[in-house]
């Protein structure tokens, strides 16, 4: 691991790997949006962090500006560009690359899922069973969105360790950027393109409806995808909806967890859980996407050199109390909440109904079957670094 | 705008150069949105049923991209 000085200075010397924001953010950003909106870190070559919803907003809307040809801040880059269509495209290839992915998504394309999520769900509270103690990331959370997305793909579900490494790889350690954190990164790509390869191979037909016989279907300009674009967008949609879907199931529950009053409400009243997730997403989005200027600009006036990264802190616009009356507060029947746990303009998370569906499932199959549960207070909870927050681990005690 | 004008049927519009296909609309208001094949919304119909005004005004608080505008059938201005 890197040698990583402490923080002294969150305004002009901020690192999104410190451990203190790993473990709570939330004071940082509440600290700097007052003080500092626009913070500065010339770590990892230059980085600034919008912490308001309407700047981190004007950024994520100038796409002149800022590219999504790095998506993520790290300082060892891998020597070969591994580009994963549309989130790491820019105008005008960005749009045609992400319409041909859209019809996949869409709230119908998801329905279908439903049910499979719920069999998902109640294998894995099986597994629990009657137990007096779990942990609800390990146990449950990590595992929901692995299996729905192999079972969308249509690739074994127990399949799901290999994913989780490959996750572990390009997610974990990346982010940490040891020395050979790049090579690892490669080399997981190269795994899972081959991973691909077998099953594109094995498909006699493409007109099945798994994700892999869609992406064979698909076409950019009339033409079939290059293999460079066409493994790319896998890899996007095996990478993109695990990690940050386990985080948001994962601080959802940990939230229950330690508040009773909201978990029981949630049990008399299963009809506001679609209400209390975008809350949870609200409170706790797990995803920061970053940019990449492409030519010298700024936010709010701050100005921001070509070359120079952007972190577009949609978690911390989310806590904006310019934008959320009691922004700090989880409130499980807000009415109004224009949140931006999803992204904001062109690149907003393709997934998301996706995402949005597991949650609320794993949340209805979870209190159906574990209705009492509480945070074990002996045993800490451990949250993931980057861009992408959420508990790694969440240890409950079962029962009343 | 005159007061009498106000209470004239009210005009739901999604601009579909703002919609990035959020969907929350259509979660909190599936009778006033329809979803189109790649996700993206559109009002069901343009004038808003009697009865559904504060729904639609919900939906219109939720956007997260500003998308949806509601306004006087008679008027061009936003009610938003």
């Amino acid at each position: 691991m890197t040698d990583r000085q402490p923080v002294t200075d969150w305004a002009a010397d901020f690192d999104h790997m410190d451990a203190q924001w790993v473990d709570d953010p939330f004071p940082i950003w509440d600290d700097l949006r007052q003080r500092c909106p626009v913070a500065h870190t010339s770590r990892y070559g230059g980085v600034h962090l919008p912490t308001r919803m309407a700047d981190v907003r004007d950024a994520a809307y100038d796409t002149q500006t800022f590219s999504n040809r790095r998506p993520v801040v790290r300082a060892n880059l891998p020597n070969v560009a591994l580009p994963t269509p549309p989130i790491s495209s820019d105008p005008p290839h960005h749009k045609p690359s992400r319409m041909l992915l859209l019809p996949a998504f869409t709230p119908q394309a998801i329905a279908p899922y439903i049910p499979v999520t719920r069999r998902i769900c109640n294998e894995l509270l099986d597994d629990i069973g009657n137990a007096a103690s779990c942990d609800a990331a390990r146990q449950f959370a990590q595992h929901v969105p692995v299996r729905v997305i192999a079972s969308m793909l249509g690739v074994p579900e127990t399949d799901g360790d290999l994913f989780r490494q490959w996750i572990h790889v390009m997610l974990d350690d990346t982010v940490r950027d040891s020395p050979d954190s790049a090579d690892k990164f490669v080399a997981a790509s190269r795994e899972m393109d081959a991973y691909f390869r077998t099953h594109v191979e094995k498909r006699t037909t493409h007109d099945g409806p798994d994700l892999i016989s869609f992406m064979m279907r698909a076409r950019f300009d009339g033409r079939e995808l290059t293999e460079r674009h066409f493994y790319g967008t896998l890899r996007l949609l095996l990478i993109a909806g695990i990690d940050t879907t386990w985080s948001a199931i994962g601080s959802s529950l940990w939230h229950l967890a330690r508040t009773p009053a909201d978990r029981r409400r949630l049990l008399a009243e299963p009809e506001l859980i679609p209400t209390a997730v975008e809350e949870f997403l609200r409170a706790f989005a797990p995803v920061t996407m970053a940019r990449q200027a492409r030519q010298d600009g700024t936010i709010a006036g701050c100005p921001v050199k070509a070359g120079e990264m952007v972190l577009l802190a949609f978690p911390a616009a989310n806590r904006d109390p310019a934008v959320f009356p009691d922004a700090d507060k989880v409130i499980i029947d807000r009415k109004d909440n224009r949140h931006a746990a999803f992204g904001l303009g062109i690149h907003r998370c393709a997934g998301s109904n996706l995402a949005r569906m597991e949650i609320q499932v794993a949340l209805e199959e979870w209190l159906k079957r574990i209705p009492e549960f509480t945070l074990d207070q002996t045993q800490p909870v451990a949250w993931s670094a980057g861009q992408v927050r959420g508990p790694r681990t969440v240890p409950l005690r079962i029962g009343g | 705008m005159s007061d009498s004008e106000k209470s004239g049927p009210w005009r739901l519009v999604v601009d579909p150069e703002r919609c990035q296909g959020h969907n929350r609309c259509h979660a909190l208001a599936p009778d006033l949105f329809k979803i189109d094949d790649l996700g993206f919304a559109s009002a069901a119909s343009e004038r808003v049923p009697d009865g559904s005004i504060e729904l639609a005004r919900l939906a219109v608080r939720n956007c997260p991209e500003f998308a949806i505008r509601l306004s006087h059938a008679s008027s061009r201005g936003d009610d938003t």
